[in-house]
């Protein structure tokens, strides 16, 4: 039901873009005004969502560890999954952002023979990593459109990319494993009972609208193409703050557009902050010194507190006309 | 807010590599390019016209490069029939580059501004122009 509502949602998106261009003609809105809507409201969205994550109260360490903790000298420290120090977090950090570490160890139990079987699992891992590694790779290419001059390593990374040189425009392979790896994802959530019974139209969506970008832009690039040149000169022009629209780019080139400004514009409201959100995640990002460093609980109140020696002072008379001993004659 | 220092670095720098290329040179950005066909061969042309129209061959000349190859490597075809007619010798180097000999300010010029780097010329001949 919820991948049905997602399905639906983005093809009626696709047909918008279309029918705004063909019909209607609403190249400046697709090309110009969403675009620049999107991108605001990405940048803006997420540092807001960034922030108010970091304003949430940290009063202990919550690390999730699974390595021995720093003790005694002659008991080896794992500095990794048992950080202790800034350094030990850090490398932690980066091999959870780059290699998915804790998704690595993802296990998957079942009864067999009414024994419960306890095993690793490294497919969503490998779904998981060959998406976002494919999903970057094809942004960061897409630089080509809005650098200029070119920026030295793109054309190594188109190189590399399309190395196998099939046909010409050579193919990408990057494009395809970023479809491949989509299509699993989704596929994951509609083969596997217990996935499909907690996935919501929240899960679906970005998958498909993933799934719509990464094919049109496949098929702006190996089918119904499109006047490069002239879409170069548009997006130059977007980022140079001088728009203009330039006729010969294709409704495709607008759908492809269309949907990317809906994933950026989407993005801070939905699950897609995971991307910063990562690198706040507190099981991760603290050090493991729970005992070693003093912690203040921030909404501990102000204890109104009032010292021996006031106390003395004002009763000092008192206490020694009723013979108590004072500190302070 | 804790660590305000990190979590304020950390949203510069995202928004400094989101907004990077708005920054990086944009003072030339808005070139026009426009590849020459001003060469001998098309000025003798009594109709200066491409294979396929220009709109086609604008965006889809990379295509039928591939038809082209794939006709003459793979079945021996070496002729190409226009849609208007016209019968043209499948040849990259002898054909496309005949008429646009000037390579640097024709293909070049395109290839240069949009990033690609057609792998075709560590084979075929590129026509020998003047260096600029
Ligand atoms: C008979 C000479 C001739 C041949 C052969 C020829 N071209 Fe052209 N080409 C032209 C002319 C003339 C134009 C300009 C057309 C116009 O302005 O309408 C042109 C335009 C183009 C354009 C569009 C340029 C622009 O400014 O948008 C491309 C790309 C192109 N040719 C590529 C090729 C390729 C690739 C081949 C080989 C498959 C080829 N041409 C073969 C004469 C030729
Ligand atoms: C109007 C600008 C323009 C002109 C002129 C032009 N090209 Fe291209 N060419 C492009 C663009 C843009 C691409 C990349 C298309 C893409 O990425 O989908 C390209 C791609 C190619 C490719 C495929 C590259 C790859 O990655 O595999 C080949 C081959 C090619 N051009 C050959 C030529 C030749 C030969 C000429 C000169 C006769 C020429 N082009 C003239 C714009 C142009
Ligand atoms: C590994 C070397 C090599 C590379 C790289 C290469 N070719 Fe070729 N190409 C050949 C050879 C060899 C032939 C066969 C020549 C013949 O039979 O006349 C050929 C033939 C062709 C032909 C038909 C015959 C002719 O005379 O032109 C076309 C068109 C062609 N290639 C286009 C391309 C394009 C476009 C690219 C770049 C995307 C490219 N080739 C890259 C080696 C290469
Ligand atoms: C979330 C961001 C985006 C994703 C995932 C994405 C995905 C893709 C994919 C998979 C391709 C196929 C070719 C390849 O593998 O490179 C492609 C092509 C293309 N995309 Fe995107 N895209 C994105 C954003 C954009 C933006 C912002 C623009 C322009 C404003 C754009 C314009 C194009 C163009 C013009 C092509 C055709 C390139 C060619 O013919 O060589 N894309 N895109």
């Amino acid at each position: 039901m919820g991948a049905l509502i997602s399905f639906i949602a983005v093809i009626i998106l696709t047909l918008l873009a279309y029918g705004g261009v063909k019909s209607a003609n609403m190249q400046a809105i697709f090309g110009i005004v969403l675009p620049y809507a999107a991108i605001m409201t990405f940048l803006i969205g997420v540092s807001y969502r960034v922030i108010k994550w970091a304003k949430s109260p940290v009063p202990y360490r919550i690390t999730t560890t699974c390595g021995q903790q720093k003790t005694l000298p002659w008991i080896k420290q794992n500095k990794i999954e048992n950080p202790s120090d800034a350094m030990g977090v850090t490398v932690r950090m980066i091999l959870e952002v780059l290699l998915f570490r804790s998704l690595f160890r993802n296990t998957r139990s079942e009864l067999q023979d009414g024994k419960l079987l306890h095993g690793s699992s490294k497919w969503l891992w490998l779904g998981g990593i060959a998406f976002h590694a494919a999903f970057f790779t094809v942004l960061f290419r897409h630089l080509r459109l809005f650098t200029e001059p070119m920026l030295l390593p793109l054309h190594l990374v188109e190189t590399l990319d399309g190395f196998m040189q099939i046909g010409a425009p050579r193919l990408l392979m990057s494009g395809v494993v970023l479809l491949g790896a989509a299509m699993f994802l989704l596929l994951r959530r509609f083969l596997i009972p217990q996935v499909r019974y907690i996935s919501l139209p929240a899960d679906y969506f970005p998958l498909f609208l993933i799934i719509g970008i990464a094919v049109t832009g496949i098929m702006m690039r190996y089918v119904t193409k499109t006047d490069i040149v002239s879409v170069k000169e548009l997006t130059m022009g977007l980022i140079s703050l001088k728009p203009k629209i330039h006729q010969g780019v294709g409704a495709i080139f607008y759908i492809h557009l269309f949907l990317v400004s809906v994933l950026f514009a989407y993005f801070p409201f939905s699950k897609l902050v995971h991307m910063t959100g990562v690198f706040l995640s507190p099981t991760r990002n603290l050090a493991n010194n729970g005992r070693e460093v003093r912690h203040i609980n921030p909404w501990n109140y102000k204890v109104k507190a009032r010292t021996y020696e006031e106390y003395e002072d004002e009763f000092r008379e008192k206490m020694k006309s009723a013979n108590i001993p004072v500190e302070k004659e | 807010m804790y660590d305000r220092g990190k979590v304020i670095a950390g949203i510069i720098i995202f928004l400094a590599l989101v907004t990077f290329p708005f920054f990086y040179k944009t003072g030339k950005a808005n070139v026009q390019i426009e590849p020459k066909i001003n060469t001998p061969v098309i000025e003798g042309l009594s109709e200066k016209k491409c294979v396929e129209s220009k709109e086609f061959m604008r965006a889809n000349h990379m295509q039928l490069l591939n038809e082209w190859r794939d006709a003459a490597v793979r079945d021996g075809q070496r002729t190409y029939v226009a849609s208007d007619g016209k019968s043209y010798a499948i040849s990259l180097q002898n054909t496309c580059m005949n008429c646009h000999s000037n390579k640097k300010e024709f293909c070049d010029t395109c290839h240069s501004y949009t990033g690609v780097k057609p792998y075709c010329w560590d084979c075929h001949i590129a026509p020998m122009e003047a260096k600029r």
